[in-house]
């Protein structure tokens, strides 16, 4: 019997036979991740375990991207605890100030994580290096701890959901337009302890950033981790940053608990509406709701596509008077990659405020808080209530396209009417 | 185990930033978290939470993000098991590494009215709602988290695996 991607992944990872979902086995982690928020719990729980050493100091990544830099004196705390256990352990992958960025968009880059890896991190879109073919997912801080200790965790074998996208891409139909459309179709919870696995001629047409994307919202149908073949353009993307992977192949006649097919052909560009992943409409339907601010930026769309996008409208134009269009490059390379290509000036001369490599705003931790009433578009990954700021404003969750549109006009707009 | 309290009912998909809003995860600390419990729904939340209060949830309950914070804030409110429809996976987990009791009651979770009498019998797998003199089963917890609770949580579940126990 073939197996789906994620136990062909776990198979390799364990000693047991993997005979189906819903077996728990116990795992060897390749690494194991942690942020400003989560790792001062996992050091606490790390040392009341009674634990001395980390496993391995090349395979425990400690990432300080959420409230920095710094926003509080508390916050500054929490990071200081998190830069005095890397040194006194030797975390080799420690990032901070200069060298951090938003922990899934710097992983990746970094050729940290890659095909046939197991990652666990303590952060729920640690689903994301599903884009490249590793079994990822996030824990908590103490289920963290333990693998910073034993480099292991145990897992329920999950049953897997087949998706697949038919078709082609209509001219501003992202990524993050794909993924939306799954979460409104099954729902916050349609993939609650499922793994979503991908295929079909738009995932293969789809570069590396728009399946990582992708990946990365698994979390908000529920689903444990969202999982990609790695072909030739994934080979291609790891051998770019460092790293040797072999091939990740999808058997679409393993045992999949269900299948999903979607023709892209038809999608429109969407957005997701307050106060749910799963209120999903095409942008059309909401267009003319008056908008405050708009951040592009995240560990979902602050990649150099997204920053390509958003550039192609907003280049020779100015943001709408009232919106406060926040543009956050994800990791310093993109950064840097940004500036030389001149989307930064196109930024500023569009009118945007362009901040630092942080998750800030996307969680309501700084650089873009809403106040009571405020309406905010966003490329990031969550909309609940209270998300960005003041339990009485709004985040509608869409790709930079759709963003940039509607910094320019001042209201959600449809790209195509730019 | 044996729990006896009153029912609090929330909804359906609570998410973390709902249990504890990420602008007071700046501590590790659980009773300074648990003064903020479900403040993300309603600021004053809090104030509705008894002693012997069961919280009693819908479906999804703690999807969003991994934050170990959200089942601190619960138990530092002083709640300590949560009824719900369904769980989140991480919220799962973490509910059970940090000794809150999470019971999943399916679509009859819904037949429990805000302030009903609630009895627990963990070792049963029994829920009794007095008010209402009508008992349900509960899904069965598998065995090896039932090793960590027997453990005491996952810390002291580690520290027996460190000490070779």
């Amino acid at each position: 019997m073939a197996k789906t991607l994620s136990e062909k992944i776990l198979q390799i990872h364990t000693s047991e036979e993997i005979t189906g979902p819903g077996q728990i086995v116990q795992v060897k982690v390749d690494k194991v991740l942690a942020n400003d928020i989560t790792a001062p719990l996992s050091i606490e729980s790390f040392f009341k375990m009674g634990a001395k050493r980390v496993f391995d100091v090349e395979k425990v990544i400690l990432v300080c991207d959420h409230f920095t830099p710094n926003k509080d004196i508390k916050s500054a705390e929490q990071v200081k605890k998190v830069r005095e256990f890397a040194q006194e352990q030797g975390i080799v992958h420690y990032y901070e100030g200069g060298d951090v960025g938003v922990e899934h968009a710097l992983l990746p880059e970094l050729g940290l994580v890659g095909p046939w890896d197991v990652v666990i991190g303590a952060d729920s879109h640690t689903c994301t290096y599903g884009g490249l073919g590793a079994f990822a997912t996030g824990l908590g801080s103490t289920d963290i701890a333990y693998a910073m200790a034993f480099g292991e965790t145990w897992f329920k074998v999950p049953g897997s959901i087949l998706v697949e996208i038919k078709g082609r891409l209509n001219k501003f139909v992202t990524a993050k337009d794909i993924i939306l459309t799954v979460i409104g179709h099954i729902g916050v919870d349609g993939a609650l302890y499922k793994a979503l696995e991908f295929t079909g001629e738009v995932i293969s047409d789809l570069d590396v950033e728009g399946r990582m994307t992708i990946a990365n919202m698994a979390i908000e149908a529920g689903a444990k981790a969202g999982l990609f073949p790695a072909d030739a353009k994934t080979l291609a993307y790891t051998s770019a940053c460092g790293r040797q992977d072999r091939e990740l192949v999808l058997e679409k006649d393993a045992n999949y608990e269900r299948e999903i097919t979607f023709d892209a052909t038809k999608l429109e560009p969407v957005v997701s509406c307050p106060h749910l992943p799963e209120n999903v409409c095409p942008v059309d339907e909401v267009k003319g709701i008056k908008i405050d601010q708009v951040v592009i930026g995240s560990c979902t769309n602050g990649r150099i596509s997204d920053l390509r996008q958003a550039a192609e409208l907003l280049k020779g134009n100015k943001v709408a008077k009232g919106v406060r269009l926040i543009i956050l490059p994800a990791t310093p390379n993109i950064y840097k990659q940004a500036l030389k290509e001149g989307l930064l000036e196109i930024f500023m001369e569009a009118g945007a405020v362009i901040g630092p490599p942080t998750c800030g705003p996307c969680l309501g931790g700084h650089m873009g808080i809403l106040a009571a009433g405020e309406k905010c578009v966003a490329t990031t990954n969550r909309n609940f209530k209270g998300r960005m700021g003041s339990l009485d404003s709004e985040v509608y969750l869409s790709s930079a396209y759709v963003a940039a549109a509607s910094a320019l006009t001042g209201y959600i707009t449809n790209p195509k009417d730019v | 185990m044996f729990y006896k309290g009153k029912a609090l009912k929330v909804g359906d998909h609570i998410d973390t930033d709902a249990i504890i809003p990420a602008r007071f995860l700046v501590t590790t600390d659980m009773e300074e978290l648990g003064k903020h419990c479900l403040s993300g729904l309603e600021e004053n939340f809090r104030q509705k939470i008894q002693p012997d209060t069961i919280l009693v949830a819908g479906k999804n309950f703690g999807c969003g993000s991994s934050r170990e914070h959200a089942p601190l804030a619960i138990l530092g409110a002083g709640i300590k098991v949560v009824v719900a429809h369904s769980f989140a996976r991480i919220f799962y987990r973490n509910g059970f590494n940090m000794g809150l009791l999470l019971l999943e009651l399916g679509d009859r979770v819904g037949e429990i009215a805000e302030g009903d009498l609630l009895e627990i019998d963990t070792t049963q797998n029994m829920l009794k709602n007095v008010t209402q003199n009508v008992e349900f089963e509960l899904n069965p917890i598998s065995e090896f988290i039932q090793k960590i609770l027997q453990a005491g949580g996952l810390i002291p579940f580690a520290k027996q695996r460190l000490q070779g126990a």
